[in-house]
């Protein structure tokens, strides 16, 4: 299975969390919210200009900016 | 009873926690501050069947219990140093896995805690099954599912609350297994902290070292000022499982820590606790609604339309009661006026007192309906929508999704007003973000600021008044935005909050959220605001009486006035008489603002302001401004000593600038530049100031602001003159 950066992934794409790599206030957000290595995501969609995105995970919906995304790694199955 | 029995509520934001304590403690609520920042405290009644009574409090929402924002660490240290009896934990019993992540660093804590499996009907509408005996008994906390917004289960939920304050028993810290490396890591700290005796008045051991190796700044801070030697010694275990962790897994030991707690609720949930009926991922009622209001194409437009319905609500509905204020204290200040005598005290009840509580509480009919409207667009889930869609542009100015309602409010549709803009940019969450926005939301072209522009437009640029209007309010977004560029750069610079941020699920607002919402915002603005207004106010009219006239001035005044007075008495016409004591009136006006201290400001300024192109009469006006921007038409007909001016109606003003030597387009161009940018009205200053906690920063926009806007206009003026356009 190809892993991908969060970025790249497509609407309505699904896949599972392999890594969160980045630290700081932005990686404990990104941890608060459930995005942990292993959790299973879907991109709900993006907003007009293509940015931010809206994910579901753990049957909710967040959103982030695909520059935090670029830290989100998907294995997509 | 002693001392009452305190709950603190703790959940994520979304999860109906607000709606539980209104739900509590009905209207009993009292709402303050957190000493030294911005982050409500609110505090409510709740009275037992027993009749037993209980204080809860409502801690601010939280994901987690770390130390990265106001509310995390507001909420942190009432529980630490506060100690309630019991957390009342509410979870969304729809979301619970995600929300189960304060339950475990509540737990961790060691907190007495209950937890509240709130929204379990929309759960079971999802297909979710819960166990709560299972997950009790698992967790060792008491778990009762409610519907907060019904008030179904909460009695349950008070009652094994109460019972657990009742056993008093003490703090008990559940220990995860965050594995091999970090484990081992937490030992030897919790060694070190304990043998040293450090930071023990209120901390576990190894809920401090967990903190160390979380890099939680805050209690590291604590550590260095307690003890540097122990702090040192702490840091060093830290940074070498750091390294390790990074040379073996290129990962952090907050990560692992999070991935750990995570995994720790999933074995929870994995025992028979959670079973799910549908798809995870299956589309409920509010995604389907997402799939239109937030659609690439619709979405915008139905913004728009909401945006400008908000906006029409809260400035065409609110005008009517706006309206018996105003005629209220039209009527106060004419009553005062026949059965007091003429003075300084009459002046000042009339001009001070009643002019700025007519300020005060003018703004109340504005502020209560836009806090409704936002309450709703809140509560039912669409602002974050809103931040979802206008972030990418927003961001473009280092700001945030959310800061487009302050905008909009404040007169990004001209004729808003800054005051309520200034409250809007409460629901940003972003420290720097939301202050950029409270900063630059006043350079809006608002509903006091229009009669001026009006003014001037009309009197040198008839021919082309709409367009031109149009292009000053495309002016106004374009100055706010990019001046929050540059405060985003310059004294707020930072990288930008991250923005993660969850879009909860539709819901209907309730009308008592609602109603409680508003009432508690307009509240707190008459009572901060509402002293600072007065005071400043009184501050104003004195400004513009005193010194007075000299005594040979004033002597002068009442010779015309005798002469008149003996002069027409012989040809009887009472009209003609009335006409020219009034016109000796008017002249004397002129002259007592002129030597008022605002006028003697007004003509010191001279010095400067001939580069924007202002004389001492538009000082002065300016000077007025301060107080309401609507005073400058009114200040510059007095200065022009044409007596009473009407803002709405000021045919006799347009005319004499018309014809005034000193006036051409190209100064009033200037001076529209001018009065759009520069210190905003004070009720804005005194907001800004009570919004960001700091007067600091109601100053700064005074200064920024000023000299932003005379920058401009003199670069217009001088332009304009060096282009030949001055005539």
């Amino acid at each position: 299975m190809p892993t991908v950066p969060l970025r790249q992934m497509q609407k309505d794409q699904s896949g599972t969390i392999t890594a969160v790599k980045v630290g700081g206030e932005l990686g404990r957000r990104i941890r608060d919210m459930g995005i942990v290595p292993g959790t299973r995501i879907t991109i709900m969609g993006r907003a007009p200009l293509f940015d931010p995105v809206a994910i579901r995970i753990m049957g909710g919906t967040l959103t982030l900016r695909n520059s935090e995304a670029d830290h989100i790694e998907v294995e997509i199955a | 009873m002693s001392n009452p029995i305190t709950f603190a509520l703790a959940g994520n934001p979304n999860a109906g926690k607000t709606t539980l304590f209104n739900t509590l403690t009905g209207a009993r609520q009292h709402v303050g501050n957190y000493p030294g920042v911005t982050v409500e405290k609110k505090a409510g009644a709740y009275t037992f069947p027993s009749g037993e009574e209980a204080t809860i409090i409502d801690l601010p929402g939280t994901y987690s219990l770390t130390a990265y924002s106001v509310e995390e660490v507001v909420a942190r240290d009432y529980l630490v140093q506060e100690k309630p009896d019991v957390v009342i934990n509410i979870t969304d019993a729809s979301n619970l896995e995600r929300n189960l992540y304060l339950s475990a660093q509540l737990l961790e804590l060691g907190v007495p805690m209950v937890i509240a499996l709130n929204m379990i009907d929309v759960a079971r509408d999802r297909g979710i099954s819960l166990d709560a005996h299972r997950l009790s008994a698992l967790l060792k906390v008491p778990v009762i599912p409610i519907i907060a917004r019904s008030g179904k289960g909460t009695a349950e939920l008070m009652a094994a609350a109460l019972e657990l304050a009742r056993r008093k028993s003490p703090w008990n810290p559940l220990h995860i297994s965050y594995g091999e490396d970090v484990d081992l890591a937490l030992q030897t700290m919790a060694q070190c902290i304990t043998t040293a005796g450090f930071l023990q008045d209120s901390y576990t051991p190894r809920w401090l070292a967990l903190k160390y190796l979380e890099g939680d700044s805050q209690i590291q801070e604590k550590g260095r000022r307690n003890n540097p030697a122990v702090d040192k010694e702490l840091q060093e275990i830290v940074a070498k499982v750091g390294e390790h962790l990074h040379k073996t897994m290129e990962t952090y030991p907050e990560a692992i820590i999070a991935d750990h707690r995570y995994g720790y609720i999933k074995s929870v949930l994995r025992q028979e606790v959670i079973a799910h009926k549908f798809d995870i991922d299956r589309l409920h009622a509010s995604d389907r609604i997402d799939k239109v209001l937030t659609n690439r194409f619709m979405g915008p437009l139905i913004m728009l339309a909401i945006l400008l319905g908000l906006y029409k609500f809260t400035f065409t509905y609110s005008q009517l009661p706006v309206a018996w204020f105003a005629a209220f204290f039209g009527w106060l200040s004419a009553h005062l006026s026949t059965i007091l005598p003429d003075g300084h005290l009459k002046s000042m009840l009339i001009s001070g007192v009643i002019h700025g509580m007519g300020g005060v509480l003018g703004f109340v009919p504005l502020i209560m309906f836009m806090f409704f409207g936002i309450a709703i667009l809140e509560d039912s889930g669409y602002l974050a929508r809103v931040a979802f869609m206008m972030d990418r542009v927003f961001r473009i100015f280092g700001l945030h999704g959310s800061s487009v309602m302050a905008y909009i409010v404040s007169g990004g549709i001209a004729g808003g007003c800054a005051v309520p803009g200034v409250m809007a940019a409460r629901t940003l969450r972003s420290p720097r973000e939301r202050l950029a926005t409270l900063l630059t939301v006043s350079f809006m072209n608002c509903g006091a600021k229009l009669p001026v522009l009006a003014l001037l437009t009309a009197t040198f640029f008839s021919r082309s008044q709409a367009q031109l209007m149009f292009l000053l309010t495309l002016l106004a977004w374009v100055v706010a935005l990019t001046a929050a560029k540059i405060l985003r750069l310059t004294v707020l610079r930072g990288e930008s909050t991250p923005f993660v941020m969850e879009l909860p699920p539709y819901r209907f607002p309730t009308f008592r959220g609602l109603l409680i919402h508003t009432w508690e915002r307009t509240w707190q603005y008459i009572k901060k605001a509402g002293t600072t207004i007065l005071a400043i106010s009184i501050l104003i009219w004195a400004m513009m009486t005193f010194p007075g006239l000299p005594q040979s001035e004033e002597q002068n005044f009442a010779r015309q006035r005798q002469e008149v007075t003996a002069s027409t008495a012989q040809t009887v016409d009472n009209q003609q008489l009335k006409e020219k004591l009034a016109a000796i009136d008017t002249a004397q006006a002129g002259s007592t603002l002129r030597h008022s201290l605002a006028g003697r400001i007004g003509i010191t300024m001279e010095s400067v302001s001939w580069l924007p192109g202002f004389d001492w009469r538009t000082n002065i006006a300016l000077v007025g401004g301060f107080a309401a921007k609507e005073v400058i038409v009114t200040t510059l007909g007095t200065a022009y000593s044409l007596g009473e001016t009407d803002p709405e109606n000021n045919a006799s003003l347009s005319e004499t600038l018309a014809k005034d030597p000193h006036w051409n387009p190209v100064v009033a161009l200037a001076l529209i530049v001018f009065v759009m940018f520069y210190a905003p009205c004070f009720v804005t200053v005194v907001c800004i100031s009570k919004e960001s906690g700091s007067w600091k920063w109601g100053l700064f926009s005074i200064c920024f602001n000023t000299t932003f806007a005379f920058l401009l206009a003199t670069l217009v003026y001088q332009g304009g003159r060096l282009m030949g356009f001055a005539g």
